[in-house]
């Protein structure tokens, strides 16, 4: 028996020592950039590169303000992100509507929805174009925020939680004399914050990485996303790695920190698209 | 019905410009060089990637189900990190670690007595360079869907096993490969769809180059439709992938059926 205890402790020293250093591959890149955004030009240019930065500077953070126009992407990012937030409203009203209201069609409805899950981006991307074009939507930042607003995806998480809330409390809240808005607001959202706490964290992020949309409709600089700002960025600047580094910090660190503090929601929101 | 017309940029501002020219499209689309390169590109990402996901992804899901800790639970964290970033940020991050004259990853290798690679350079080199980058962030996800399936294996199934002196390599291969078909299976599709529509990496890092190398057809697309402004021709490339996407799931749902007959 103590020779399996001492067996089993040996297999997971061995399983740890495999899992750091795959680990430390995974977290290398993240190191890297941070290091890299705050050397100067010259120290990023040496052979053989510094590990640790010499001397610490926030020109490159800095720089991305003055002489780039980040100011402008982070304000049109904050934007698509608040945009998608209505839409997350509105995946949640109709995920509620095909959970609960009865209606001709309503299967049908929901099959078409989820199909389009199926078509893969491209294919609708140059029709969609060519509608936003005909709405003279293009080159604004409606345009941009419109097509990624409502997606079969959260339609179908809302639908599959709203459906196990109990038609009971529903109905008592009708003979109460709610109206059916009412109802919506004060008993389902409140009831539903799990998913909603799940959908709003993915909405964020997506809302913050988004890139093929504002790429395309964009042509203007003043509406570009941070992401297509980088990559303009990067095309400019080619050999300014630390100038470079520091955009890719800025865009990452957000998004880890909102990662960290709300990891907990997220690894459980596995759990509840898995249960579908 | 776009994929049929040779509208472009005069077309979108004067309709009676367009006119309707059946399949020339297509026609076009398959004596193209470049459109059958991509095509070419997409399967060598697939051929190569989806494997490597795949086992990269259930054997760290693996490592990590093996205990319980606060490490495990750290390591799972780490894991999961490089998916949820923004895919431009750590392809400029990435592009600065494959550099060849500043870049970390030469460094590395010149400490160790290794000659430069050039990694974005070479034809090759550059597809496996971006295969590399992508299967960095396709982990995360991949390994937690995995786990999930990991968890729900019941644990009598090992105690009866173990009783029986199965070894803890038989019980893997027999018990637990087996119990994560489905979450194999899922994560094959997703995967596969996710590499035919490869496109942020190749775009940011190399531009489909050098000589196309790395171009995918979904970056083909958007060339097409958006910087050569030729609507209708980059519509029947995104229609076609749209029948490979579909084939390639239909073949994959045929296949899961297959097997779980066999083992009825």
């Amino acid at each position: 028996m103590n020779e399996s205890i001492q067996h089993k402790k040996l297999s997971k020293l061995i399983v740890l020592i495999i899992l750091s250093v795959g680990g430390f591959f995974m977290v290398l890149p993240f190191i890297w950039m941070l290091l890299s955004s705050v050397k100067t030009d010259m120290e990023i240019l040496q052979i053989p590169p510094t590990v640790w930065p010499k001397s610490f500077t926030l020109d490159n953070f800095i720089n991305l303000f003055t002489q780039m126009d980040f100011l402008i992407y982070l304000k049109n990012t904050i934007i698509i992100v608040l945009f998608s937030f209505i839409g997350l409203f509105l995946n949640a009203m109709a995920g509620y509507g095909f959970a609960k209201y009865k209606f001709k069609g309503k299967n049908s409805l929901f099959y078409l929805v989820l199909a389009t899950m199926m078509i893969p981006g491209q294919v609708t991307m140059i029709p969609v174009y060519l509608m936003l074009n005909m709405a003279h939507l293009t080159n604004t930042l409606l345009g941009i925020a419109l097509p990624g607003m409502v997606g079969a995806f959260g339609i179908f998480l809302f639908r599959q939680f709203m459906s196990t809330i109990s038609d009971e409390i529903i109905e008592a809240a009708r003979l109460d004399g709610c109206s059916e808005f009412y109802i919506f607001w004060k008993i389902i959202l409140p009831v539903s914050r799990p998913v909603l706490a799940v959908q709003g964290i993915l909405t964020f992020i997506a809302g913050w990485n988004s890139f093929i949309w504002p790429l395309i409709i964009a042509n203007d600089q003043k509406y570009y996303t941070l992401s297509v700002g980088l990559a303009l960025l990067k095309g400019q600047h080619a050999s300014n790695y630390a100038l470079q580094m520091a955009g890719s910090a800025f865009m990452v660190v957000p998004i880890v920190i909102v990662f960290l503090a709300l990891q907990k929601y997220i690894l459980q929101g596995f759990n509840v698209s898995g249960m579908k | 019905m776009i994929s049929f017309t040779d509208i472009n940029i005069t077309g979108l501002a004067d309709w009676s410009k367009i006119h309707f020219i059946g399949i020339e499209n297509y026609e076009n689309l398959f004596k193209d060089p470049t459109f059958l390169q991509s095509i070419g590109n997409s399967i060598f990402y697939v051929v190569i990637g989806v494997p490597l996901v795949i086992a990269c992804s259930m054997g760290i899901a693996l490592l990590i189900n093996f205990g319980n800790s606060w490490v495990f639970r750290l390591f799972r964290l780490i894991f999961y990190a490089p998916s949820i970033t923004n895919v431009v940020a750590v392809a400029v991050v990435w592009n600065y670690l494959y550099n060849p004259q500043f870049g970390l990853l030469n460094f590395i290798l010149h400490f160790v007595h290794l000659g430069p690679v050039p990694w974005l350079q070479d034809p090759i080199i550059a597809k496996i360079s971006l295969i590399i980058l992508a299967l960095w962030r396709a982990i995360g996800v991949d390994m937690l869907i995995f786990l999930a399936a990991l968890q729900g294996i019941p644990k009598a199934y090992y105690e009866a096993a173990q009783i029986d002196g199965a070894n803890s390599w038989q019980r893997l291969i027999k018990i637990t490969i087996p119990m994560l078909r489905f979450a194999t299976f899922f994560v094959t599709v997703t995967t596969l769809i996710g590499w035919l529509q490869f496109f942020e990496e190749p775009f940011v890092m190399t531009s489909g180059g050098p000589l196309n190398s790395t171009n995918s057809i979904a970056l083909f697309i958007y060339q097409n439709g958006f910087q050569f402004s030729k609507f209708g021709y980059a519509a029947a490339g995104s229609m076609v992938l749209f029948v490979i996407i579909i084939l390639v799931t239909l073949i994959q749902f045929r296949g899961q059926h297959k097997q779980q007959d066999n083992q009825m």
